[in-house]
């Protein structure tokens, strides 16, 4: 007969291995995955990268126009959703107690945060290429902000909601009115979790192929203007990943390496500022 | 009640409703001026509640509804067309979990004070360190005011966050168990504080412990299941109560 310590014992022991188990069979393929594109993608990454522009089959070239697209339009898309994101989800945290239409909103946002992204890019196709007839930086952009803004409006939500409401009321009682409180204790007091879902969501969006292939397309060439057809880093890559020249393979590799570690850089930066905030609070 | 102690807030006929549930039933009572006074009661017995209609808090929360009339200086408190803001200013309130703002231990006080009144840097400066020195933390603080209030250990907060409800120089100060999430030191500390700061405000403290009444509080009322049972001078509530109810109560027999 074993005694209840002892099987707690092997319980545990055999949980703690089980985690183990399935954490190493997770790493492993993330490893290998990191280790493939360190592997093909190092040699690729010379300087000609982030100097030349996508080269035409058989000659060298960097991948300047895209890397330059991409951060364009992750940037402006991130402004656009950004702003609108917070807005919404301080709505829905603070104001959204009574009535229906926070409720849906919420039902309807959660839809749009599972939204598959093609779906989106075709949507922008639809309702902003078609009418401009052509494709551009912009209709990229817009495709990209619509990803963000369901991100940003649950993160800000769920952050304020954890704000004790405590320090609403504390503020209500200094006789504070409700758009003080809000700009001043509880918005500022879920700062660091509204940041890291910003952070998030740019690096949701710096890796999205689907929504940029029917709305930006991509561009061979150097091009700033927003309403031409504009280069970017995953389009580049689905292209030179795809095709029978090994020029185009390396560079496409280069694209995906340097994606993949502005992505981890994002991540880890956005999981410091949080620790860092919530050992704070 | 004696006659030399004026009342500063007189409550009417109070009733309180959490949607249909009536929390407070035709409360009748006078708090007097510069004294303290302390609800005590076992929980749920609505002293919280009786606390939070004299600043309006329960208006954050559509369900909550207050009937009667809580008179301060002249003005029904429960009037609609009682301007809140400036009924807040009067009527200051500490919480029992310390809450200080996300921001340094200056603007915590001075967040309230920008509130009502537009200072030059100069009395801003002396008003913070006023308000600090009156809930006896400016010594701990004077060389950390641009550090978050966050910093502070528990009991250094609530201080603060007394400091920050008296910064706007309020009439009236209410204060929601401010000391059960301490330790007795800090306890202590602040039971000391309230002795002081009776002499220029009025106070009414909620209290789950009923030696901290007996120790810092004038007069008491005894609460029970939205009733107002008893209340009077501190020391005759706890030594000679008129109901069985309150004694029982105080002598450990119940609640």
């Amino acid at each position: 007969m074993i005694d209840l310590y002892t099987r707690r014992r092997i319980a545990n022991a055999t949980g703690l291995s089980i985690a183990v188990l399935a954490m190493g069979f997770g790493l492993f393929w993330l490893c290998w995955i990191l280790w493939t594109l360190l592997d093909h993608g190092l040699p690729a990454l010379t300087g000609k990268v982030f100097t030349q522009m996508t080269p035409p089959p058989g000659s060298t070239g960097g991948l300047w126009n895209a890397i330059f697209g991409s951060l364009m339009m992750t940037v402006v898309g991130t402004l656009i959703g950004t702003p609108i994101g917070i807005l919404a989800g301080t709505y829905l945290a603070e104001f959204g107690h009574r009535g229906w239409l926070a409720p849906v909103t919420r039902f309807i946002n959660d839809i749009l945060l599972s939204a598959p992204s093609i779906v989106i890019g075709l949507f922008v196709y639809e309702v902003y290429v078609v009418h401009v007839k052509h494709f551009s930086g912009w209709a990229g952009t817009i495709a990209l902000a619509i990803i963000v803004i369901p991100i940003v409006i649950r993160t800000t939500e769920n952050m304020l909601r954890l704000v004790p409401s405590t320090l609403r009321e504390a503020a209500a009682a200094l006789g504070a009115p409700q758009w003080k409180i809000i700009n001043f204790v509880t918005l500022r007091a879920a700062r660091a979790g509204i940041i890291t879902g910003i952070m998030l969501a740019i690096a949701r969006i710096s890796g999205e192929t689907a929504p940029l292939l029917f709305t930006a397309l991509n561009n061979q060439f150097w091009s700033d203007n927003m309403n031409q057809p504009m280069a970017n880093l995953p389009v580049v890559i689905f292209q030179f990943a795809m095709s029978p020249y090994t020029d185009w393979q390396n560079l496409a590799w280069a694209g995906a390496l340097l994606i993949t570690f502005s992505v981890l850089t994002l991540n880890i930066l956005a999981r410091v500022l949080f620790r860092q905030s919530a050992s704070t609070h | 009640m004696n006659a030399e102690n004026k009342p500063r807030v007189v409550v009417k006929d109070l009733n309180f409703f959490y949607g249909k549930y009536r929390a407070l039933k035709d409360i009748n009572l006078d708090i007097a001026d510069k004294k303290v006074t302390a609800f005590i009661g076992p929980s749920g017995c609505g002293k919280s509640t009786l606390l939070r209609t004299f600043n309006r808090m329960y208006q954050l929360y559509p369900q909550q509804t207050a009937t009667g009339s809580i008179m301060l200086d002249g003005d029904n408190i429960l009037d609609k067309h009682q301007d809140l803001n400036k009924l807040r200013a009067k009527v200051g309130m500490v919480f029992q979990k310390p809450t200080p703002f996300p921001m340094s231990i200056y603007d915590n006080i001075a967040f309230g004070v920008k509130l009502y009144q537009n200072l030059s840097k100069n009395d801003m400066d002396e008003r913070v360190e006023w308000a600090l020195k009156k809930a006896a933390l400016w010594g701990e603080v004077k060389d950390k005011l641009k550090q978050s209030g966050m910093g502070l250990s528990g009991g250094q907060q609530q201080r603060l966050c007394i400091a920050r409800a008296i910064a706007v120089k309020p009439e009236v100060l209410l204060l929601d168990e401010p000391t059960s999430a301490l330790d007795p030191i800090s306890t202590a500390h602040i039971e000391k504080l309230i002795d002081e700061l009776k002499e220029d405000f009025t106070i009414v403290i909620v209290t789950h412990n009923m030696q901290q009444a007996a120790r810092v509080s004038d007069f008491t009322a005894y609460m029970y299941l939205g009733d107002l049972i008893e209340f009077g001078d501190t020391s005759t509530v706890f030594t000679n109560p008129k109901r069985k109810e309150t004694e029982d109560y105080i002598t450990g027999r119940f609640g």
